[in-house]
Parts: structure tokens; C-alpha cells; sequence
């Protein structure tokens, strides 16, 4: 019997693939969650539909993709989504990007992006390191983990982009992993649904720069490390504080609030110029 | 003909730039620039564009280029500190091809240095600001109504090259005040963004040249499917780690520009018949040169002026055909000493070259570019 | 066999991720490292293999009427 190919496949460029990540990745899981959450937008076409990102290893993505796609400078994925986003309010405008990418280069890049809701829907893959470069400390690597640059252990406290996503405005943030294949699209997919900035982070195993370093054993091991440690929303937020301690997060939506999106919004200044709105 | 009206050099590139087909403006506030900003934050929403102040200057460069990505026609503005932080993506575009255009509104430096006195120190910046080998454009106005000319220049020559353009004003022409006649619309000749003239099922190659060399780029959202990257990158557009791929992408960068040759070289002579001695300058400098010029004329020194209205690509066979006819050429430039290496670099010694420099947060003064005059003149007559 | 496994070999590297999450021991990795079916009988076609492969590299298909 043939096999039927699979639906989302076609969102990728064949003739690219196989990819460039490393055995194990988790990047190629993420990639694949993002397309089938595009698979569940009908309105979002490959003529219609724009992927951005920065530099680093989740970076590359967008070369895989059969959309138009951009992949920028490190850091700065965000404000050339942001011009696309304005100049074609039209287009649909996904942001792949990395810890290292979004929270540390690209940190303020991020804060503004929240702070517009400018309708853009990023996805952060997280692999708590810089891999591309070959395994130094990101902000987002635990506290105690080894990298190249802390080869001690990190010390300084990670930082939660959830957190400042929705601190700074992001009108929607969620988490899942690349364990939780079907959560992480059903996330992406409902951030897609959101006209605002939406923000999701996909926690991906790293097996060459980090779990080797850090004695995490095997791919397959550092995905059982997400299943075991993650925990639902729901579930979380029922727990007493104590057991929300050790290696435990949560996954799933922290936020799903409607407010104007940043185009929308500057049709306001057009009329109030004189101007023609689009 | 159109009304005359006051304007100042900044409102001026501001107004060159909605003339030009400006529809997206990102920009961050910094002085002495900030006018054009504040001018295009008005007029972009009334003639169908959009304004966005970003977070900062990099967040600047980056929203234009995803906007010029999209089909718009961008420019950026800023000044020597926000220059030296736009660099990284004004590399980026030269790799990726994207036309844009940054204004830098000079003012002193290094560093914050002097807010916000005039200077021209960031004329080698321009031209190797960014990192690797890539070609620039860079337009220096000395008037207000040059200013606003020499931005729609600045936005046709970048969708024509498909490259940054730098217009490199100064802050005595950004806050210049005159009274200018605008053109009429239909005097404005616009260069139109590039269209692919291959469907994806002929063969489309988002990077193939054209004939001029240049890429015939899709726009995003018109369904080629492209993909844009800052890596060396084939016809394809995706990128390739070989040699051969890399020596003719940067060999091609160079060459889409420099095998206009002249065209895009703007040089003005001022009093120039029967010089002996030049002044060679640019931007508002060259307004004082040429005040000295002109009084040194009335005096029956034999003296004139060559402007450099482009500054990048340089001026090379102008200041040779100038070495081959003067005595001698005094390069009056508001910095410590920049644009000179490129005419004795032009001159090949056939002539005299003389510094006449400042860099003390003032403009210069016609008297001090005369006694540059004469002590050229007088150091001729001792040799 | 209650499933059809398809095998993109050209894309597999050999991560394993496929083999430690079935839970019926059906796949191994060869000698060159890619993956291989060794007990198809078993498989229960749940597809958590091809759910979690990060190369797209082996996918399953329910047999009809199985």
C-alpha cells in the first residue's frame, strides 16, 4: 500500500530538506507543529502567509518552508516582521526565532513587539543554548546548567518570556514542547486565531550543545524530561506552591485577551490625517 | 508653477521622499535629523503610508526593510550615533538586495560627541560603515531645494540598484532654512519597483540578474515564494557555502553599480574656465567654499570649485581630469580630515593637495577657506 | 500487521527518538543508524513514532479494516 503524504508536507520545500539540525532536534518537531497549525487556518495560504526569522539554529526554519521567507539579521526578526505586518496588513506573518534570538539580542525587539500587539504570531524555539555557535549560555539557560561559557554552571536566574510577553502587552502567550507534538500545534493555532501579537514558546530538546553537557542522555531522554516534567495549565495552577519547585513548569495558554492590533489601530491616524484607509 | 515656500533642508527630504514614492517611514528620534521624522510622521498617513517610530535605530532599519520586503518604498533617517547602529543592517541590505534609503543628518563625533553641531565625519563611515566588501551610494545636497532633488535620486537609484542609499546630509543643511520652488508632479520622473518578468513554472530566480545586473526580486505576498537571507546566497536565494557562488555574488554587488560608471557620479564646477587652483567640496561646506571662491575671483585669483554632489562612488576620474588641469586642490571638508585620501588617492600626485579641515562644532567661515586659497597659492609660487 | 510503516531513509539520521517512544518495540536502527522496522507485527499503529520525529522521516498508516 502507498503511503498517503501527508497533508502538511506541502508547506515544506522539498527539494530543501532533509534539514540542516542535528540528529535528535527538536527543532524539526516544532517546525512540523507549526505547519500543522497553519494546515488548521484555511485562510492562511502559501501565497499569503509570510515567515520570518532571526539567526541561530530555530532560525533556519524558515528556509524549509514553501512561503515567502525571511530570514533576517540575529535579534532582529521581530522589526522586519513588524514593517512586512504594516506595509501588508494582509499578509499573515509568522516569527520563528530562539532563546537566544528573542530574549537576548532581540530582547527589546520583543518588549515592543508586545507592547504594539502588533498581529504577529512568534514562536520561540527553546533549547536553552546557543547551538549554532556551539553551546554557550542563552538567558534562558537554567540555573546550575553547563554551557561552554559557564562551564561552572549559569548563575544568573533565567528569564520567563511568558512572563514579559505578558507584561509588556502580547495579547496572547502560551508554552508547550516538542514532546506535546499535538499541544504545541493546537498552541500555535489558537495564537493564529489572535489579530494581536501572539507568543509561543516550544521548549526543544538540544541534544548536541546542551544534554550532552549537561548528562541529559539521549534525544528520546530529553523528550521523557518534558512529558515528566511539564505540567497542564489547569493542573498547575491547583498546585500548592511547594510542588511547584524543581524542574515542574508549566504549558499550555497563560493569556488570551483581545486588544486592537498595531495596523488596525494606526487606521485611526490615517483617517485622522485625511488620508485614504486600505 | 508651483508656490515658493520656506522650507528647511530637512522638511525638504522629507517632502523629496513622498514625491519619490516614500510609503513607509521607520525611524527613531535623534537630532539633527529628527525634523524629517516628525515631517514624515505627517505626511505618510495623508498620501496613503505609513510612519512607525520603532524602539530603536536598529528596530528602525529593520521594519524598512521588511517593509521594502513587502513593496513599499522606505527610508530611514538618523544621525552619526543611530548611523553607527544602523550599520549592521545596511549591510544586510546590500546583501539581500533591498532598496532603502538612510539619511544621516552628520553631526559631531565620535560618539554622542558634540549634540548636535555640524560636522561631516561620517563620510568614511558611509562608504565602510558595515562589515565586508560591498558597494555604496551616497548623495551629499548643499541647498534645501538640492536636498529635496537629491532624495528622489536617493529612493529611484535604490530600486533601480536594488542597494542602501545614503543620503548624506549635514546638520547646516538639515536645519537650512530657504525659500524653494518645488517641481511639479509631472516633472518627477520615478524609477517604478522592479517586477519579475518570469512566472515560478517559467524558471523564476528571485536573485538571477538582469541584463543591468540587478535581481528582478519578488515582492512578498505576490507568490513566488521567495526566500531572503543576509547569507551568500545563489540565484536562488538560498544559501551556498561555495567559493565560486561567493566571488561572483559580492563580484556582482560591486559591478550592478559600478558599470553605470559616470552616470550616478553628480559633480558640480563653480568658476572652474581657466582655474589654476581648486577648492573640492561638498555637502554645506561647499556653500562657504564657494562664497570664498567667489570672493577670491573678485579678486582676480584664478581659483574655482569642484562640489561633489555624490560622494560614494567617489568621484575619481573628476578629480583626475581636475589634478591634470590645476596647480593644485584645496579639500575644504568639516572633519579631521576624510574625503582628502580619496582625492590624493584620485590625484595620483599630479598636483598639489591640501587639507583645509575643522572640527570645532562651527561651521566654517568664508575668510578661513580663502586663506586656505592663498596659502596654496603662495606655497605654489615658493616651489 | 494492523499498519503500513513508510520509511523516508534519505531523511532519517538516526536519532532513535522513534524507537525509545514505541511502545511495542518494533523499530531498531540498522547498522548504518537509520531506522528499520524489526517487529511490524507488533506495531499497534498508534504512530507516536512518526508524531515525534524531528526529520519526517517514517510515517504510519492504519491498514483498512485492520
Amino acid at each position: 500500500m502507498e503511503m498517503a503524504e501527508r497533508s502538511y508536507e506541502k508547506f515544506f520545500r522539498q527539494h530543501r530538506l532533509p534539514h540542516m539540525w542535528c540528529p535528535g532536534c527538536g527543532n524539526g518537531i516544532a517546525m512540523k507543529a507549526i505547519v500543522m497549525a497553519i494546515e488548521k487556518h484555511p485562510e492562511l495560504t502559501a501565497d499569503n502567509t509570510v515567515i520570518v526569522s532571526g539567526i541561530g539554529c530555530s532560525s533556519r526554519a524558515s528556509g524549509y518552508m514553501d512561503f515567502d521567507t525571511l530570514h533576517t539579521a540575529h535579534g532582529r526578526a521581530l522589526p522586519f516582521a513588524t514593517g512586512i505586518k504594516m506595509a501588508r496588513p494582509d499578509l499573515h506573518v509568522i516569527v520563528i526565532t530562539g532563546d537566544g534570538d528573542c530574549t537576548a539580542i532581540g530582547g527589546n525587539h520583543f518588549i515592543h513587539s508586545c507592547r504594539r500587539n502588533i498581529d504577529l504570531t512568534a514562536i520561540l524555539f527553546n533549547n536553552s543554548i546557543y547551538g549554532m555557535t556551539g553551546g554557550q549560555t542563552s538567558p534562558m539557560t537554567p540555573m546550575g546548567k553547563k554551557a561552554t561559557t559557564t562551564p561552572y554552571g549559569s548563575v544568573a536566574r533565567p528569564l520567563d518570556p511568558s512572563a514579559l510577553a505578558k507584561a509588556a502587552g502580547a495579547t496572547y502567550v502560551a508554552r508547550s514542547t516538542a514532546y506535546h507534538v499535538h499541544h504545541l500545534a493546537k498552541m500555535i493555532e489558537q495564537g493564529l486565531n489572535n489579530k494581536g501579537f501572539s507568543f509561543i514558546e516550544a521548549i526543544v530538546q538540544c541534544p548536541t550543545a546542551y544534554g550532552r553537557k549537561n548528562k541529559m542522555g539521549t534525544p528520546a531522554d530529553m523528550l521523557a524530561w518534558m512529558r515528566d516534567n511539564a505540567v497542564m495549565k489547569e493542573a498547575w495552577d491547583k498546585l500548592p506552591e511547594e510542588k511547584k519547585q524543581g524542574e515542574k513548569f508549566p504549558i499550555g495558554v497563560f493569556l488570551d485577551s483581545r486588544y486592537v492590533d498595531y495596523a488596525t489601530a494606526y487606521n485611526d491616524v490615517i483617517r485622522a490625517a485625511g488620508g485614504e484607509v486600505k | 508653477m508651483k508656490e515658493a515656500r520656506l522650507m528647511q533642508g530637512n522638511e525638504a527630504c522629507a517632502e523629496g521622499a513622498i514625491a519619490a514614492g516614500v510609503n513607509f517611514f521607520a525611524g527613531y528620534p535623534i537630532t539633527p535629523s529628527t525634523e524629517i521624522a516628525e515631517s514624515m510622521a505627517k505626511l505618510l498617513p495623508k498620501n496613503g503610508g505609513k510612519f512607525i517610530q520603532m524602539e530603536d535605530e536598529i528596530a528602525a532599519m529593520g521594519a524598512i526593510l521588511g517593509a521594502s520586503l513587502a513593496g513599499s518604498k522606505v527610508m530611514d533617517a538618523t544621525s552619526g550615533p543611530g548611523f553607527s547602529l544602523k550599520q549592521e543592517l545596511i549591510g544586510y541590505a546590500a546583501c539581500a538586495e533591498i532598496p532603502c534609503v538612510v539619511v544621516n543628518v552628520q553631526r559631531v563625533g565620535p560618539s554622542t560627541g558634540q549634540p548636535t553641531a555640524p560636522s561631516q565625519g561620517d563620510v568614511m563611515q558611509v562608504r565602510w560603515g558595515t562589515h565586508g566588501d560591498h558597494p555604496m551610494i551616497a548623495l551629499s545636497p548643499w541647498s534645501v531645494r538640492e536636498t529635496f532633488d537629491a532624495t528622489i535620486m536617493a529612493v529611484n537609484y535604490a530600486e533601480r540598484f536594488r542597494t542602501p542609499v545614503i543620503l548624506l546630509m549635514d546638520e547646516i543643511v538639515g536645519h537650512l532654512r530657504e525659500k524653494v520652488v518645488l517641481p511639479e508632479d509631472n516633472e518627477i520622473v520615478v524609477y517604478p519597483r522592479r517586477k519579475p518578468k518570469k512566472t515560478r513554472a517559467e524558471g523564476y530566480q528571485p536573485f538571477a540578474p538582469d541584463e543591468d545586473l540587478v535581481p528582478n526580486t519578488a515582492n512578498f505576498g505576490d507568490g513566488y515564494h521567495i526566500h531572503v537571507t543576509g547569507l551568500i546566497h545563489d540565484e536562488t536565494g538560498f544559501p551556498v557555502g561555495s567559493p565560486k557562488v561567493t566571488e561572483e555574488s559580492i563580484r556582482r554587488l560591486h559591478e550592478k553599480i559600478s558599470r553605470v560608471g559616470e552616470e550616478i557620479i553628480h559633480t558640480y564646477e563653480y568658476f572652474m574656465e581657466d582655474a589654476e587652483y581648486a577648492v573640492v567640496s561638498f555637502g554645506g561646506t561647499a556653500r562657504t567654499a564657494y562664497e570664498a571662491v567667489r570672493a577670491a575671483r573678485a579678486e582676480g585669483k584664478k581659483v574655482g570649485l569642484l562640489r561633489l554632489m555624490t560622494v560614494w562612488p567617489f568621484a575619481d576620474k573628476a578629480i583626475a581630469r581636475l589634478a591634470a588641469k590645476v596647480k593644485g586642490i584645496i579639500v575644504a571638508e568639516l572633519n579631521y580630515g576624510q574625503i582628502i585620501g580619496e582625492v590624493e588617492r584620485a590625484a595620483q600626485g599630479k598636483c598639489q593637495v591640501l587639507l583645509c579641515a575643522k572640527y570645532n562644532m562651527q561651521t566654517f567661515e568664508p575668510p578661513e577657506i580663502r586663506a586656505a586659497i592663498e596659502k596654496m597659492i603662495n606655497g605654489g609660487k615658493k616651489s | 500487521m494492523k499498519s503500513t510503516i513508510t520509511i523516508k531513509s534519505e531523511r532519517c539520521k538516526g536519532c532513535g527518538i522513534c524507537v525509545a517512544f514505541c511502545p511495542k518495540k518494533v523499530l531498531g536502527l540498522s547498522e548504518l543508524g537509520k531506522v528499520q522496522v524489526e517487529n511490524g507485527e507488533s506495531c499497534i499503529a498508534c504512530a507516536q513514532c512518526e508524531l515525534r520525529c524531528p526529520d519526517y522521516a517514517i510515517f504510519v498508516d492504519k491498514k483498512e479494516g485492520a
